[in-house]
């Protein structure tokens, strides 16, 4: 239990700075497998870890966001269907009232499959695409991987499935794709979601390429104000209130407060965003379950302590922007109580060019990237598709060392 | 899905059936399963008006019930009618 005393009344968002009894929603990678290799993956996902939840612990799992009234889940991964148990699971959670949103790269939304969606309640498809275009597309997520995606949302229009969703990673090569990207979503009668790039995961490794400029920011923040009725956001730019007029949604970090991430072992994390040590506050498998990690760990107990110091809280915007986002900072070696790197009045910016050798970069011991060579690996900035050391792999030493999908045909 | 209906508080109502809600400190959240969007009670007592608009024959007695002053009813009612709007609550078939 939280140990600040929360005030009565006032804002909604101040209330939620104290945490709620149960996330309002939580994000769940069912596995660290995926058959792509993108190269800004969040989770550094790639292969499956050996002691991923088993099919019954994942059933204890849902039974509990039931008894807790988590009224949907975000599932993700790694690429959540390449489970054999995935479908099984997805009907187990509606059955339980757990509503489930889950996104996927399109790989195993067939025709058949598609249909089967369109006529189940209470689940939403999110079909990721970082490139209005195959070329821009690939070049992250490898090739073929716009071609993927384009017969998943071909397949769910056929099969009539209602409000499925194109999510877009907003990066400095697709920033200048907004209006192309939602033209593209309107042809298929599906929605536009479009999130914030974090320098998570592998995305530590491409942030400093990849991040939107700071011009780049202006327009997304007009294009939001402009377009934000129709296009859905996930609350991640909030950062960009500092401009001026609020973003629609919530604008404030909701990790460990009203989110948290349940990783494919069971760990549980602040925020998808934040699979490193510091932000673990405890495990699905642990005596009490996810609830008492929600309600009881130290670790989320601090993060609702409303954030009283720093510069941040000086600065006039700090009521917009409230500091931006935790896992940016932290993976770009900046203080958690001082400017978002990508601060809009410039702050993080400034921030950055501070930082000097002394500096610690964070980097998690958590990844799961695939060791050897990938189907279509991404070729980001002309790199050479494979790298020198892979060329010629050593054969597995275990059996999560390779890829799970290799020699499956996925074309 | 039911159709959108101006809220009348002399009318019987009740908390939508696709609709869950989940006590919190501030209030509660409260959820459809039919419209899929969230909504907030921001405070205890209008949970209480919500979970007990069941129990009386109009909203207005209700919010009477429910130790609802009069200079508090506008914002009651103004809530209220946002949730009809939204579809958290729904009208009550007279019995």
């Amino acid at each position: 239990m939280t140990t600040v005393e929360r005030p009565m009344g006032g804002r909604l968002i101040d209330q939620f700075e104290y945490g709620l009894d149960a996330p309002i929603c939580l994000t769940w990678e069912l596995t660290y497998a995926c058959n792509l290799a993108c190269v800004h993956c969040l989770s550094s996902s790639g292969r499956r870890d050996p002691r991923e939840l088993s099919t019954a612990e994942a059933e204890r799992v849902i039974d509990e966001l039931q008894r807790m009234q988590v009224f949907y889940v975000n599932v993700g991964g790694g690429e959540p269907t390449v489970r054999p148990d995935f479908w099984h699971l997805l009907d187990y959670a509606v059955c339980h009232d757990v509503g489930v949103k889950f996104s996927t790269n399109g790989v195993k939304l067939d025709k058949a499959r598609a249909a089967r969606l369109a006529a189940t309640d209470y689940v939403d498809v999110q079909i990721s695409l970082d490139g209005a275009t195959a070329e821009v597309n690939d070049a992250v997520r490898g090739a073929g991987s716009f071609a993927t995606a384009t017969r998943a949302l071909e397949n769910l229009a056929e099969a009539g499935m209602k409000d499925f969703k194109v999510s877009v990673v907003v990066t400095r090569e697709n920033a200048g794709q907004l209006d192309q990207f939602k033209a593209l979503t309107d042809s298929y009668g599906a929605q536009l979601r479009i999130t914030r790039l974090r320098p998570s995961g592998r995305g530590a490794d491409v942030w400093d390429q990849l991040h939107p400029t700071q011009a780049q920011q202006r327009d997304l923040y007009q294009w939001l104000l402009a377009n934000g009725d129709n296009v859905l956001t996930g609350d991640s730019f909030f950062h960009l209130s500092a401009f001026g007029e609020a973003l629609p949604g919530l604008n404030l970090c909701g990790a460990g407060r009203v989110v948290c991430l349940i990783d494919p072992v069971g760990d549980v994390y602040a925020c998808p965003f934040a699979i490193h040590e510091n932000f673990l506050a405890g495990n699905v498998r642990d005596e009490g379950g996810f609830q008492r990690v929600w309600q009881a760990s130290e670790l989320f107990a601090d993060l609702r302590s409303p954030q009283t110091g720093g510069a941040c809280t000086k600065c006039a915007h700090f009521d917009a922007c409230r500091g931006g986002c935790m896992a940016a900072k932290f993976f770009t070696g900046l203080p958690l109580d001082g400017p978002d790197p990508e601060c809009v009045q410039g702050y993080g910016e400034m921030a950055l060019a501070a930082r000097d050798a002394s500096t610690l970069m964070p980097k998690s011991h958590i990844d799961h990237s695939h060791t050897g060579p990938v189907r279509g690996q991404p070729t980001l900035l002309g790199l050479p598709a494979m790298p020198p050391a892979a060329a010629a792999p050593a054969p597995p030493t275990r059996i999560c060392d390779e890829s799970p999908l290799v020699g499956l045909d996925l074309g | 899905m039911s159709a959108v209906v101006e809220f009348d508080a002399d009318l019987p109502w009740q908390r939508a059936r696709s609709v869950s809600l989940r006590p919190e400190p501030f209030g509660a959240l409260v959820y459809s399963f039919s419209t899929r969007k969230l909504s907030f009670l921001k405070s205890k007592t209008l949970v209480t008006v919500v979970e007990s608009l069941a129990e009386h024959p109009t909203a207005a007695a209700t919010l009477t019930a429910c130790g609802v002053t009069d200079a508090q009813r506008p914002a009651y009612v103004k809530a209220l009618a946002d949730l009809a709007r939204s579809s958290m609550i729904e009208r009550r078939e007279a019995p």
